[in-house]
């Protein structure tokens, strides 16, 4: 175990005419782990405040503007074998350290939802950093890996001192942030079930790389030209990703059933309005995205 | 010899490129404090109370000289403004979030950081004034000639818009940075930092803490962006040296980008109801326009300029018979507001230009065409306008702007701009093409002042007032001093800003370098060739007249073993030589002074292509012209560089930034999560037509500024190509067009 203390300014030494430090954030500690139980450990001794960090791309941000001041951070990027995609009895397996970038260069049979759907994520640093764990574990709404968990209704593997549990996606978002995983919990994998090929995410922002202003994302399973079965999972469109209430079974795949399936998504939402974007524009947008998502989910 | 026009490498980039640039937070001294300031977390309020946390050395307004507030650099109209000035730190109350409250120093800035945000401040709050027309109104004037009434009661046509112009700003590369130190020995008071006008800042401090100027040095710094906002004089501005000059220790203080969104001058934020009146051919009778300028929380440095520039530029390059502007300025609970690169000429120019587009539709003329029609002709210039603005009178001195209009076609159509309009079109994409011209104006005085040194090596030395601001102004004056003195441009060093080196620059704004600094270096360049001339006359025993120089030697024309290099005439010029008079001064080296009397006007046109998803409402901007007259390039590439720099600032305030604020006056985008600057992936393929066809008659180089010129129709042109793409009858509104706003319009369909 590796412990550096970034000390509080005032415990800071003398020698300071020639050296200051010139971090952002408020005062914690940094820890290392090396394996699950070790990060288990040390944050059941660290208590509630401290957190883990991961690639960094969203908990040092939110550190430096100080709207996060953990008290302690324990790194677990150092923690071998939690870097993988890995197949298994038809379904996908992704390991919590495993790079977007990683996701977004791997092709993987049945999931190439997972590595279209990578670049949308922020920019080439950030996606070189940023892991599939911690963007479930940040639980942004429109985080794209959030929503696709939903929408392939994959399974939020933790690992915690009451040992490990899995928790269905659609049950793991709580809002704005929150999410089912307790403080004491580590994301260790997250689980696909089954391949979706005909699968797509879109989203709109104004600028290449922000976060979605409206993601909307669609699984089908087709015969022929009809629809067996459908699946519309949005985000920015409130608190946490929404499964739409529109099932398409029966219909034709064609641009009319996508059309009409848009417009009847954005009837159900209600979101929420901020600086970039009204609730009416994101209806507007919720419309032509679902459209979007289907028509290249069946393409 | 000439250095003039080449396309030399920038003097400045080996330096820059490899690291070795010398910014604000590079520089530091042994045993500084490091200053943090406490902002205002409300819009309005009254101050009750500011807690001195345990240990903490915290400065409030109870501390600092009484009265102490930032004046106003250019006085315009007469205006009185004294009772707008912003304190260096609020004494009763608030009127912005990110209004200094006090100051905290220590030792580290991590400690001064935490110690801030320990400082509570109580404030009782206040009524909130967010909308500019319910704010307080510090100014109103008017400004005009000819009788509008009259053109407008003989017209067939009159064509009335209401357009926006969304608050948004400079936001350059690094933020602002400040350190101030007391040499011992001198009992100077060193400063590092001030990037604009070093000059003008020295000597309001100077007058501030009550010391004579020469007190005070400002030392030559790198600065990472300018445009406007970064080197005014601010309140940090006079807390930094005050500080260092009272408890004679250095003090040090660097600008976090959070704190830069709210604390840099904001700018654009301005209504306008404007209509223009023709004749049933199309020909513009009169041009009104009312507009309400939003100025934020306190008149700063800038005073009124935007505002009056707005106004004075308004009727651009077209033959305007009677115009009458009126403008009131009001005072709201937001940053206060200063300039921003084309100031009030983006504002005026998006207005104007998005009014003909509407008046070419209802007139039943192609926009193009009504423009050409309405524009001044070269044989009608020099064009006198009876207004003022910036203290001179508004006199159009060179240039043919249907000749730039009809070559900006030319070239759009030669580099496919309508041809791939039309396909895209054809495959049933709400494509548009947007044409704007417009006026710019540059070359402000009063004055500039260079030296210009040559020593014994021949090296020569230019102490200028202009500032680098990452513009490649030493590249500039390196090329006009060693046009006039016919040497290597590699042999000549440019030291720009620093008070002591050059104790009276005017310093770097206003697109004033090249023309004003430019023109000064060359006077004092020309002054040290002749005077160089002078003594290899005596040194050579020949008449001046008899004498050429070639190349750096001053020789004997037609004898060619028989001549003397600069360094030789330098060597020539030092005290004890033979070859000087009893009272002649000694060194090779001249100070001269260039003074303006009227501006220089640049102008040109935009013409933009974007491509609109009628889904979400987004511009993609896919190709972007600018063509431009600029007098004289003295160096191509830079005037290129400036217009493609200019362009990518111009698509940002065109699409996606903004300064939002909600009803309690909280800034919305305080983040770039929020402040949408566009990135290299917005910023579209920019095609760039330099004109050289109307020299400036004004200045010695012929040369009209151009750092201004990419960014000041990148709103018109893209609100035109946007209602070109939509098929809109009325105007686009507001600026910026978020996709949010183009949607809308897509299902208004106005
Ligand atoms: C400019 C920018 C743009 C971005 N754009 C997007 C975007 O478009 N879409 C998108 O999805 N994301 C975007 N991101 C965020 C990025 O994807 C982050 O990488 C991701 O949200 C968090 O992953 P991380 O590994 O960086 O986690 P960290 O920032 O290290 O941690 C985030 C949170 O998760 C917790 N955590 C991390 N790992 C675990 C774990 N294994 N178990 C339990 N808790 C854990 C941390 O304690 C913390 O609370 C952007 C980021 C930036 C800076």
């Amino acid at each position: 175990m590796v412990k550096y203390d970034i000390p509080s300014s005032s415990e800071r030494s003398e020698d300071k005419d020639t050296e200051w430090s010139v971090v952002k954030p408020a005062a914690f500690t940094y820890h290392r782990a090396y394996d699950v139980n070790d990060t288990i450990a040390q944050l059941a001794e660290l208590g509630p405040d401290a957190k883990i960090l991961a690639g960094g791309q969203s908990l040092v941000a939110m550190m430096n503007f100080r709207l996060a001041r953990p008290s302690a951070l324990v790194d677990i990027t150092r923690i071998g074998g939690l870097d993988f995609l890995a197949k298994d009895a038809g379904g996908l397996r992704i390991g919590a350290l495993t790079r977007h970038r990683t996701v977004e260069t791997t092709k993987v049979d049945g999931f190439e939802v997972l590595s279209k759907a990578a670049r949308w994520i922020g920019h080439y640093p950030i996606r070189c950093r940023g892991t599939f764990g911690g963007s479930i574990a940040h639980g942004d709404s429109t985080a794209e890996w959030c929503l696709l968990t939903v929408l392939l209704e994959a399974w939020i593997v933790l690992q915690g001192p009451r040992g490990r549990r899995e928790v269905p996606a659609t049950e793991f978002f709580h809002g704005f942030f929150m999410t089912a995983a307790e403080p004491d919990e580590m994301i260790v994998e997250v689980r696909f079930p089954r391949p979706a090929p005909h699968a797509a995410l879109t989203e709109f922002s104004q600028r290449q790389g922000d976060f979605a202003v409206v993601a909307a994302s669609a699984r089908l399973d087709l015969a022929e030209n009809e629809i067996l079965t459908s699946r519309i999972v949005l985000g920015g469109v409130g608190p946490q990703p929404a499964v739409v209430d529109v099932d398409l079974a029966g219909q034709p795949a064609n641009e009319e059933t996508w059309r009409a399936a848009g417009e009847a998504a954005a009837a159900q939402v209600d979101p929420p309005s901020d600086g970039h974007g009204s609730g009416a524009y994101r209806k507007k947008l919720t419309a032509t995205l679902v459209a979007r998502a289907l028509a290249e989910a069946a393409a | 010899m000439t250095s003039i026009g080449e396309r030399l490498a920038r003097k400045e980039d080996p330096r820059l490129l490899r690291g070795l640039g010398r910014f604000g937070d590079d520089q530091d001294r042994p045993g500084q404090l490091w200053m943090r300031v406490v902002r205002s977390p409300l819009a309005h309020g009254r101050l009750v109370s500011i807690s001195k946390p345990e240990g903490a050395h915290v400065i409030t307004a109870e501390d600092v000289p009484p009265g102490v507030r930032i004046p106003v650099r250019l006085k315009v109209q007469g205006i009185d403004l004294d009772d707008h000035l912003q304190p260096v730190l609020a004494a009763d109350e608030v009127r912005y979030v990110g209004e200094p409250v006090a100051v905290v120093l220590a030792d580290d800035p991590y400690e001064a950081e935490d110690l801030a945000e320990l400082v509570q401040v109580d404030i009782e709050e206040l009524p909130v004034t967010v909308d500019t027309a319910d704010g307080t109104q510090a100014a109103e004037f008017e400004l005009g000639y000819g009788d509008v009434e009259a053109a407008f009661g003989e017209a067939g046509h009159v064509v009335r818009i209401e357009f926006e112009v969304g608050r948004h700003s400079a936001v350059p590369l690094e933020p602002r940075a400040l350190l101030a130190d007391v040499d011992p020995a001198s009992g100077a008071l060193q400063i590092f930092g001030m990037t604009k006008v070093p000059v003008f800042n020295r000597d309001v401090l100077a007058t501030m803490l009550g010391i004579d100027e020469n007190l005070i040095h400002v030392h030559a710094m790198d600065a990472g962006g300018g445009f406007g906002v970064r080197g005014e004089f601010y309140p940090e501005d006079f807390l930094v040296p005050w500080l260092a000059w009272t408890l004679r220790r250095p003090v040090k203080w660097v600008e976090d980008r959070a704190e830069h969104l709210v604390a840099v001058n904001h700018s654009r934020q301005q209504k306008h109801v404007i209509s223009a009146a023709f004749d049933n051919e199309g020909t513009l009778l009169g041009l009104k326009d009312d507009v309400l300028h939003d100025n934020g929380a306190y008149a700063r440095t800038h005073g009124i300029i935007v505002p009056e520039l707005t106004l004075a530029m308004l009727p651009g390059p077209y033959r305007v018979p009677a115009f009458h502007g009126r403008v009131r300025v009001m005072l709201t609970n937001k940053t206060p507001c200063g300039t921003y690169r084309a100031p009030g000429r983006f504002e005026g120019t998006s207005v104007r230009e998005q009014l003909l587009d509407v008046a070419a539709d209802q007139l039943g003329i192609d926009r193009v065409e009504l423009r050409r029609k309405n524009l001044l002709t070269a044989d009608e210039l020099p064009h006198t306008r009876a207004m003022s603005t910036l203290g001179t009178d508004v006199v159009l001195d060179s240039g043919d702007y249907p000749g730039l209009l009809d070559k900006a076609m030319v070239e759009a159509d030669r580099l496919g701009y309508l041809s791939r309009l039309e396909s895209l079109r054809a495959q049933g994409h709400a494509a548009g093409l947007g044409v704007a011209m417009f006026l710019e104006k540059s070359g402000l005085g009063p004055q500039e002042t260079a030296d210009v040194t040559v020593s014994t090596s021949g090296a020569v030395r230019v102490h200028s007032g202009g500032t680098s601001l990452g513009q490649g102004i030493e590249t500039i004056l390196a090329q006009v001093t060693a046009d006039a003195l016919d040497i290597d441009p590699a042999v000549v060093t440019v030291i720009n800003g620093d008070t002591v080196l050059q104790p009276f620059g005017g310093g770097s704004w206003a697109s004033r370098s090249t023309v004003v600094g430019g023109s000064a270096v060359h006077r004092a360049a020309v002054a040290v060739r002749e005077r160089a001339v002078r003594m290899a006359s005596r040194m050579l025993e020949v008449a001046e007249e008899d004498l050429e120089i070639k190349a750096g030697m001053i020789g004997v024309r037609g004898a060619p073993g028989s001549s003397v290099s600069y360094a030789d005439v330098a060597k020539a010029c030092r005290p004890g030589s033979p070859y000087l008079g009893p009272d002649e001064p000694a060194g090779l080296t001249a100070r001269r002074r260039f003074e303006v009397e009227h501006m220089t006007y640049p102008y040109g046109v935009h013409v933009a292509l974007v491509d609109v998803d009628t889904g979400t409402g987004h511009v993609e901007v896919l190709r972007y012209l600018v063509a431009y007259e600029v007098g004289r390039a003295i160096n191509p590439t830079l005037v290129e560089g400036q217009l493609l720099g200019g362009v990518a600032q111009g698509v940002g305030g065109a699409l996606l930034e903004e300064f939002r604020y909600d009803e309690a006056g909280q800034p919305q985008a305080v983040t770039f999560m929020d402040y949408l600057m566009p990135t290299a992936a917005e910023v579209p393929r920019i095609d760039v037509l330099v004109a050289q066809d109307a020299p400036a008659p004004g200045n010695p180089l012929g040369v009209k500024g151009a750092g201004e010129g990419g960014l000041t129709a990148a709103g018109a042109v893209i609100a035109g190509a946007i209602r070109d793409a939509l098929g809109l009858t009325g105007s686009v509104g507001r600026l910026p067009m978020t996709a949010e706003r183009v949607r809308g319009l897509i299902e208004e369909g106005t």
